[in-house]
């Protein structure tokens, strides 16, 4: 792990951690999740926005008593954060936090086997 | 209803004796508390962060207690009692904003800095520039709320203690006060003592609005669409206020709103801030998510508290005017004075604790950033660092103080809404580009938060919020050339292509540090610990960095406690000159790093200074190595410069 690479920080070379296929596959994981849902759930609150700013009428129908479609698209909103919250929580405990403590250990076994860091 | 007529005098409702009573107590218990926790606050950690030492949970409490302020609380609840619907959609777009910060932000900024958003900059990009431009966002960023939520005291609390609205000296007495209390929390109580003052607020604010949205469901058999039929009756707008429409008639200016709300939050640096008392980005996630289910509960609250105001205080109480006091109001109508003096005392205790966030956030951005890692390049000591955050705090309160009076009256909406425009556009693009753009240079970094906040600010002074219309801020000027009051819509996208552009026009960036950087936001390695309260053995002081420059700051008092040296030590060198200095830091300081130049360190060294035990430059060549006993001080990157250590 100390292969010196051009500004090496210290002796770990965090390029050749960067560039290891355990790293790649955990950050191709993290990312294949959290940006598809961050553009969901931009793309559904910029829908509501947008119905709310050019569909006034819509969102006044009222579905029952004076529950109107706004106040449930709004609610809805409120489910689909409650719920994206969820999944990500569950998906980061089932799949992030396992590799990425591995690797923590790996990166951080290195540093002090270069006595880098703890003694 | 004999409170008609007192209701609609807004003014005298209530006794002035149970208001002040309610609030008198939260303040004595807040400061006991404070006090008390203060006398462990030994560090700089402790100061700036609580030592990374709160829980998940009561992070995320905190969190909840540093975002809803009296914006959420009063205003959103004021605004759907005055206009309905409309009001909603303010909460929508605070709640959905959270996301971005759990899905993208939280976590990999926990692993990568250590007290200040300008930590996280400085880990690839030149340290001096981009700590000055991330100290500068955060500062524009911390007084507009700041001022915002001052002017707003000035208002509720005379409200409360019925001071008239003509008695500006007054109010100002008031402002005076909230303003000192609020530094007298954050020069005592540091990190921690805010963050317990947040905590309790966070569940007094909770508690109050459960109390009363039950109450309110409670007069209509837990039937929400009861309260709303009765509030179309007793609303001059009828059933209008089940729609949108009726608060924004400006289709774009409402969706650059809703744009400005939803990308706002995870660039707030007080809320940013908050992430580093937690000891690891696990912590960080739990906090976030605890924040978005007390908040989303919390907004859902404030729908049936605006929603009953409008239901149950007789028609044309609440006017574009006192719109603020549609919550407190309803207390009153629900449960006469003494229900009235509790939702006071959290309105209170609201303001204050947001206050307070936003001020120890602002001092931390100052002394670490600007102090520490401009004008001292990094050669300050943590105390020194801790004494300075303490005097900027100091000096923050006085400007508050001094804003608040002078923004008495103004729009606090728009205030709030400039904050959050400008998080958005001078925070988010950099913060996001950085921890996900292997490209993104320093370059790119100022253009994006300088270009940001100019251009968002610009677009303001220019708007119809400023001038220009009978609502604005100067109605009888104008000068309002710009269509939209929130500039979020142009400054935003602009934001984020500035940062292209500039780093395409800038030198290539380090990928050595990026790499660094990605690996330890993904797996924490690295990352800072909790620091509990550390006895710290006795080490022989050891010599900072050897190499080249550095000198040991630490200056006499050390004995003790030698971890500081490290901190101290800085690579004084000129840029490229200080080998050592380590790599990371010292490339944020002196720069290179963007560039494609800096580099020159040898690889070799260790980082000095991690702050810690990371021997300095060559493995331990000084220094004896002890084991460190508080972790942070391992491995932190670029702060290392100035080191937590303990500081005192």
């Amino acid at each position: 792990m100390s292969s010196p690479s051009p500004r090496s920080t210290g002796s770990i070379d965090y390029e050749q951690v960067q560039a290891s296929p355990e790293f790649q596959e955990l950050r191709g994981r993290l990312r294949r999740f959290v940006f598809p849902m961050t553009a969901i759930f931009l793309t559904w609150y910029l829908v509501y926005v947008g119905l709310a700013s050019y569909a006034p009428g819509f969102m006044s129908f009222q579905v029952f008593g004076t529950i109107t479609v706004g106040l449930l698209v709004g609610l809805g909103q409120f489910v689909s954060t409650f719920v994206i919250t969820t999944l990500y929580v569950r998906f980061a405990e089932r799949e992030i936090d396992g590799p990425a403590a591995e690797l923590r250990e790996r990166v951080e076994a290195g540093m002090a086997g270069n006595g880098e860091v703890r003694a | 209803m004999t409170a008609d007529v007192v209701l609609a005098r807004a003014d005298e409702v209530g006794s002035v004796a149970a208001n002040l009573g309610f609030f008198l107590l939260f303040v004595i218990v807040t400061l006991m508390i404070v006090l008390r926790v203060s006398r462990t606050n030994a560090t700089r950690a402790d100061y700036y962060t609580g030592g990374h030492a709160f829980t998940g949970p009561q992070n995320g409490t905190a969190i909840a207690g540093d975002f809803l302020s009296a914006a959420s609380f009063l205003g959103i609840a004021g605004a759907i009692a005055l206009y309905g619907y409309d009001g909603f959609l303010y909460s929508i777009g605070f709640l959905v904003g959270w996301l971005m910060a759990l899905l993208l932000v939280a976590e990999l900024l926990r692993n990568t800095g250590r007290f200040t958003m300008g930590d996280v900059l400085a880990f690839r990009m030149r340290q001096r520039p981009v700590r000055a431009a991330a100290a500068t966002s955060t500062l524009i960023v911390s007084l507009f709320y700041l001022i915002a939520q001052m002017a707003g005291a000035g208002g509720l609390i005379s409200l409360l203690l019925q001071i008239p609205a003509d008695d500006r000296f007054g109010q100002a007495m008031v402002i005076v006060v909230v303003g000192g209390l609020m530094v007298v929390y954050v020069l005592f109580g540091g990190m921690k003592g805010t963050t317990w003052v947040q905590i309790i607020k966070a569940g007094l604010l909770l508690t109050g609005s459960a109390v009363l949205t039950a109450w309110v469901l409670g007069r209509f058999g837990f039937d929400l669409s009861a309260v709303m039929a009765r509030a179309t009756e007793n609303s001059e707008h009828g059933e209008a206020v089940l729609g949108p429409g009726l608060q924004y008639v400006n289709k774009v200016d409402f969706i650059s709103l809703g744009l400005a709300l939803v990308l706002g939050t995870a660039g707030l640096p007080h809320i940013l801030m908050r992430f580093y008392t937690v000891p690891s980005a696990k912590e960080a996630r739990r906090s976030v998510v605890w924040a978005i289910w007390l908040i989303g509960t919390f907004y859902l609250f404030t729908l049936v508290l605006g929603y009953g105001a409008m239901a149950l205080l007789p028609p044309g109480t609440i006017t574009r005017e006192n719109q603020n006091d549609a919550a407190p109001l309803l207390a009153y109508e629900l449960g006469g004075e003494i229900m009235l003096g509790l939702i006071a005392a959290v309105a209170f205790a609201t303001i204050l604790a947001v206050v307070a966030g936003l001020t120890i956030t602002a001092s931390a951005s100052f002394a670490h950033d600007v102090y520490a890692g401009i004008l001292r390049r990094g050669k300050a000591s943590p105390d020194s660092e801790v004494r300075v955050a303490r005097a900027t705090a100091l000096g923050i309160g006085l400007i508050a103080i001094a804003g608040g009076i002078i923004a008495n009256g103004q729009n606090v909406a728009f205030l709030v809404a400039l904050a959050f425009a400008v998080a958005a556009s001078a925070n988010l693009p950099t913060i996001l580009f950085s921890l996900f753009w292997k490209r993104f240079n320093t370059t790119g970094a100022l253009c994006s938060i300088y270009g940001g906040v100019l251009i968002c600010v610009s677009l303001i002074v220019v708007s119809p919020a400023v001038s220009g219309s009978p609502t604005s801020m100067l109605p009888d000027s104008d000068f309002a050339v710009f269509p939209l009051s929130n500039p979020g819509l142009v400054s935003i996208p602009a934001s984020f292509l500035l940062g292209i552009v500039g780093t395409l026009l800038g030198g290539r960036s380090d990928a050595a540090r990026y790499a660094e950087m990605e690996v330890r936001s993904l797996t924490g390695a690295g990352a800072v610990r909790a620091t509990t309260a550390p006895a710290p053995p006795p080490r022989p002081r050891a010599v900072s960095a050897t190499s080249v420059g550095a000198i040991p700051t630490y200056n006499g008092s050390d004995d003790a406690r030698p971890r500081h040296t490290s901190a101290a030590a800085g690579p004084t060198a000129g840029a490229g000159s200080g080998p050592a200095r380590s790599t990371r830091r010292a490339g944020d300081l002196f720069g290179g790093s963007g560039a494609a130049g800096a580099g020159p360190l040898p690889d070799a060294p260790e980082p000095v200074a991690q702050d810690t035990h990371r021997p300095a430059n060559g493995a331990g060549r000084h220094r004896p190595v002890a084991p460190p006993e508080n972790p942070n001080e391992l491995t932190i990157p670029h702060g290392s410069l100035f080191d937590p250590g303990p500081d005192r």
